[in-house]
């Protein structure tokens, strides 16, 4: 869909979080995305490629994206099931009443950065 | 170094949309947000739905488009408020956008916004609006698959209405096959069969709409 315009929501967070933390580089961007949501993983790897290129800070980053498949609860029997992005009835007992636990995520995990100190500390 | 963030990407969207539900709740507006591809018959739906409600709500439409204001001044031909909000080539619309737009309405004497989001049947899905019900029309003549090819967008809605129904003879369209997938992805939304042009079961998807807007009113 717009993943490019995610991915520069990502780098703007990012940014942020490192310069905060005083990071002269930053080296990892793990992401979970939920498979119901209409995010590609391809096109999210494309987008940080080109962004990253412009983001001096980031030009050393890999991205890693952790999809994330789709969990959701029976609201009549209780059950728990993973499912696919087309059926979210209820293998157990059939019902159509389930709730969404998990699928729809985006979000950014963690970012592994190099922080000057760190280095001169190993020195 | 290792920083946990545990941020969501569309954190700044989902904030300034959890502020406009806010608002909307304070003012007991009910807000729908209805998605649908170009051409599906979105506008002649806000025009029939106006038709049949002007008279118990107050009314005024929110207008997203690539460019131009044709179905802005389709809605204030009417008589409704309308505004249009030009994405400049966005794909969807986004709080933010929606925010500016409803700074200039007059939110006290609003009953219903219906905002006409960008004709998409992808990106449109996965950005919270603050509005209380998203609603996605398909048409006949696109097809009985569609649920198969874009899952979100049948998914996000709270309901599901089927426009152009008097144009089913001509098309080779599934009613079956196209209920089921629906369930399927999204078991408890209503699917509201329709032709906005001439009418014809237009009066149960109105009910529908008219029993959530008064449910939010009765809220305040």
């Amino acid at each position: 869909m717009h993943e490019l315009g995610i991915m520069t929501g990502v780098m703007e967070a990012v940014e942020t979080s490192a310069r905060q933390a005083g990071a002269t580089g930053v080296t990892r961007v793990t992401l979970s995305v939920g498979e119901m949501t209409e995010a590609i993983e391809d096109a999210l790897q494309f987008a940080f490629e080109v962004l990253r290129e412009q983001n001096e800070l980031c030009s050393d980053a890999e991205l890693q994206v952790n999809m994330v498949k789709p969990r959701s609860r029976c609201l009549e029997c209780g059950a728990e099931f993973e499912h696919d992005r087309f059926h979210r009835f209820c293998p157990e007992c059939d019902s159509f009443a389930t709730e969404l636990l998990c699928g729809r995520e985006l979000q950014i995990d963690s970012i592994e950065v190099d922080i000057p100190d760190e280095e001169d500390a190993k020195e | 170094m290792h920083i946990d963030i545990k941020q969501p990407i569309l954190q700044k969207n989902d904030q300034l949309a959890a502020e406009l539900r806010q608002r909307f709740a304070d003012n007991g507006v009910f807000v729908l947000d209805l998605l649908a591809s170009p051409g599906s018959g979105k506008t002649s739906t806000i025009l029939a739905t106006i038709d049949a409600l002007r008279d118990e709500f107050n009314i005024a439409v929110i207008e997203g488009d690539i460019a131009s204001s044709v179905d802005a001044e389709r809605i204030k031909a009417q008589g409704t408020p309308a505004v249009q909000i030009n994405t400049g080539g966005a794909c969807h619309l986004e709080s933010a956008m929606i925010k500016r737009a409803v700074d200039v309405l007059d939110l006290e004497r609003l009953d219903l916004i219906i905002i006409e989001n960008v004709g998409n049947l992808v990106c449109p899905t996965d950005f919270d609006l603050g509005e209380n019900a998203k609603v996605t029309i398909l048409s006949v003549p696109e097809g009985d698959d569609k649920p198969l090819k874009y899952p979100g967008i049948f998914q996000c809605a709270q309901a599901v209405v089927l426009n152009k129904i008097d144009t089913m003879p001509v098309f080779n369209f599934d009613n079956e096959a196209f209920v089921e997938s629906v369930r399927a992805l999204n078991p408890t939304a209503p699917i509201f069969p329709l032709s906005a042009t001439t009418g014809q079961w237009v009066p149960a998807w109105i009910d529908w709409l008219a029993d959530q807007v008064r449910s939010v009113q009765k809220g305040i």
